[in-house]
């Protein structure tokens, strides 16, 4: 009998080692032959533990599963028995192209990997020019997935163009916003995909050696991903001679050290150089200028873990997924105070409120839900008003929002915008790398100003929104520049939690 | 709480820095080993890092202060971890943290008297569908409650 028990960290966080422990146990006294195969996540962090037994060729599931569950779970009586767990609605509802594999396979089974349609795109790439894998990648209209949603073929482009003896792909894993958590999913449930794209990065630039900067809050995804590339080395899939290719191809793991402003691009290729992660002015890009003084891509985690299948089922296929300028599938993750929370890949267009009721099943509490924040720490909190806003990123723009890296955190009626919008200006002064005046300074005013709107004193207001407007014009990166986006959207959308009385405060 | 012996093991810190010479970009694996290695970065590492890298002093000190992660001394038995980030305040995660250090009678980057237990603050560990988050040492706990805060701390030995 085979059974699967998750070893992504939110599962861990909720017990899945004790339950695999007690699924053992409960194995041995009935005297059940019974193989273990642990997974990712499938996404639905409500339902973690989530064990899946397979009969017949048909994974059935049960959870969330607690260690007394297990003798119960082996025999198939168990009551928390969800059915075949692709057919559940938020499996069957989702497109899964990035996270395909994602809780269905043994992250460290190459051969797992490969029986799952893994290798297939690098296969192809090997036999295409690096001119024609830029190609596909622009033709699939992928773009940056981190936030800024700059197209990433564009971006290759430059850095194919650019005539260097050596050059850098850099995977920019330092996931940092609240909310978000794809990148550690993916690293920890498929961490072979992102070592596929990024070799494909490599062939198609013409790049030879690769960096995956690390967050250091990730210990587990640290463990599966160092563990993939050694497994992948030693299968010749990276090496300096790729597949039998003769293309040269390697990679490392780096380890980030705990500076929110790493997850900045140029900061974090300071930090992988070995210095402060300050933010470079650009010009230079990174594209000609990054890693050392060479041309590098710097992509987000699903940005190169998209690349693979889109070359396993061509740009075409991914393209026809999408909405307007956004193509392909955006790879929701809903979190905070929602009742269903986890990760939901779909085409791009969805509307906010289809994936915060429908989807998420409304607050965790049972209150009313009040705002929504879009985008990490830098994103906007969207009032329910603003509910029919599509997720894409011109469309979520247009209505003062940021997709970003696609984190929704849901806060019921209960969340003081005020205290919010404070945090945010708490957090940009705390991480602020310091470079630039408007962020270092204006964080550290802007937590003060808050502080005398909250006692009362109405002529802080303006002064508050005049420093965000400095902030957003003036900061060097998005860190100080995007700050005024969580808070001014607190002001507009909450003004009545900015409305504070002198009595009251007093 | 007495001080633990600065560490002076200039041969064992001398191997590990050499370890790392050959990467590009070698500095913060190298800080991040020694950390591993001593609970913190010696300050007798400093000269020996310096001379290797050919970088100054200063240069050093300003990156080892850039980076949270970085200690000067040692932190208690274990480290803790809480998630002070929106998805975690969202579900009541300011007032555990509060509560936890009222508890201990400590502030953040504060340590236990029994030297168990230091608690310091992150922002996100990726468990924001699971929140309240906190972490101990390496292993992570989700929808962490009273109750569970509890457990980790007795396991803590705070």
């Amino acid at each position: 009998m085979k059974v699967y028990v998750p070893m992504d960290s939110a599962a861990k966080a909720l017990g899945a080692d004790d339950v695999m422990e007690a699924l053992i146990k409960a194995a041995a006294e009935s005297g059940q032959t019974v193989e273990i195969i642990r997974t990712g996540t499938r996404g639905m962090i409500w339902l973690e533990p989530l064990v899946e037994v397979e009969t017949g060729g048909v994974r059935l599931g049960f959870g969330p599963a607690i260690p007394e569950d297990a003798a119960t779970i082996l025999d198939g009586t168990n009551a928390k028995a969800l059915g075949p767990v692709d057919e559940l609605d938020w499996m069957k509802r989702q497109t899964r192209l990035t996270f395909a594999r994602v809780g269905v396979i043994d992250p460290l089974s190459l051969d797992d990997y490969r029986a799952h349609g893994g290798l297939s795109g690098l296969r192809r790439a090997l036999g295409l020019t690096g001119q024609e894998i830029v190609d596909e990648v622009k033709a699939s209209g992928l773009r940056g997935r981190g936030g800024a949603g700059f197209p990433t073929g564009i971006k290759w482009q430059t850095v194919h163009d650019a005539g260097a003896p050596q050059k850098y792909i850099v995977c920019n894993a330092d996931e940092g916003d609240s909310g978000t958590f794809a990148d550690r999913m993916i690293m920890e449930g498929d961490p072979f995909t992102l070592i596929e794209g990024m070799t494909i990065a490599g062939l198609g630039v013409g790049a030879t050696k690769g960096y995956v900067y690390l967050r250091s809050e990730y210990p587990d995804a640290i463990k599966v991903m160092r563990r993939a590339v050694d497994i992948a080395r030693a299968s010749g899939v990276l090496g300096a001679d790729v597949l039998g290719s003769g293309c040269a191809f390697d990679m490392e793991i780096r380890v980030g050290a705990g500076a929110y402003v790493c997850g900045e691009e140029t900061s974090l290729l300071n930090s992988l150089e070995g210095k402060r992660g300050v933010v470079r002015a650009k010009p230079p890009l990174p594209a000609l200028e990054g890693f050392l003084g060479r041309p590098t891509v710097v992509n987000n985690v699903i940005s190169l873990a998209t690349v693979p299948v889109i070359f396993e089922k061509g740009a075409q296929h991914y393209a026809d997924f999408g909405l307007g300028r956004s193509r392909g599938t955006v790879t929701l993750q809903i979190a905070g105070n929602v009742a269903r929370g986890g990760l939901f890949e779909t085409a791009f267009g969805i509307s906010l409120g289809d994936v915060v009721n429908d989807l998420g099943g409304g607050s965790a509490s049972g209150r009313p839900v009040k705002a929504v924040q879009v985008g990490g720490p830098l994103g906007a909190y969207m009032p329910v008003s603003k509910f029919d806003a599509a997720l894409g990123y011109e469309e979520l723009d247009a209505e003062g929002g940021l997709l970003g890296h696609a984190g929704l955190v849901v806060f019921d009626d209960t969340a003081d915008m005020l205290g919010m919008a404070r945090f945010a200006m708490e957090f940009c002064a705390v991480e602020s790398c310091g470079k630039c005046t408007p962020c270092r300074i204006g964080a550290v005013r802007g937590v003060e100003t808050i502080d005398r709107i909250a006692q009362g004193d109405a002529d802080a207001l303006p002064l508050l929104t005049d420093l965000c407007e400095t902030m957003k014009d003036g900061s060097l990166c998005a860190l100080g520049g995007f700050t005024p986006l969580p808070v001014m959207s607190a002001v507009t959308h909450f003004p009545g939690d900015f409305a504070r009385s002198k009595e009251a405060a007093e | 709480m007495a001080l633990t012996d600065p560490v002076n093991d200039e041969a064992e810190i001398g191997r590990i820095v050499g370890d790392h010479l050959h990467l590009e970009g070698p500095l913060l694996p190298m800080l991040h080993a020694l950390q591993e290695a001593f609970g913190y970065v010696p300050a007798a590492s400093h000269r020996i890092i310096a001379t290797a890298l050919n970088i100054t002093r200063a240069e050093l000190h300003g990156v080892i202060s850039f980076y949270h992660d970085f200690r000067d001394a040692p932190a208690g038995r274990h480290v803790l971890k809480i998630c002070r980030a929106e998805a975690c305040q969202s579900v009541g995660g300011t007032a555990l943290a509060d509560a936890t250090l009222a508890r201990l009678g400590l502030d953040w980057h504060g340590t236990t008297l029994n030297g168990a237990v230091t608690v310091e603050p992150v922002y996100c560990l990726g468990l924001c569908a699971c929140a309240p988050a906190v972490m101990l040492d390496d292993r992570v706990v989700g929808r962490v409650d009273a109750a569970r805060m509890d457990a980790v701390l007795t396991e803590a030995g705070a």
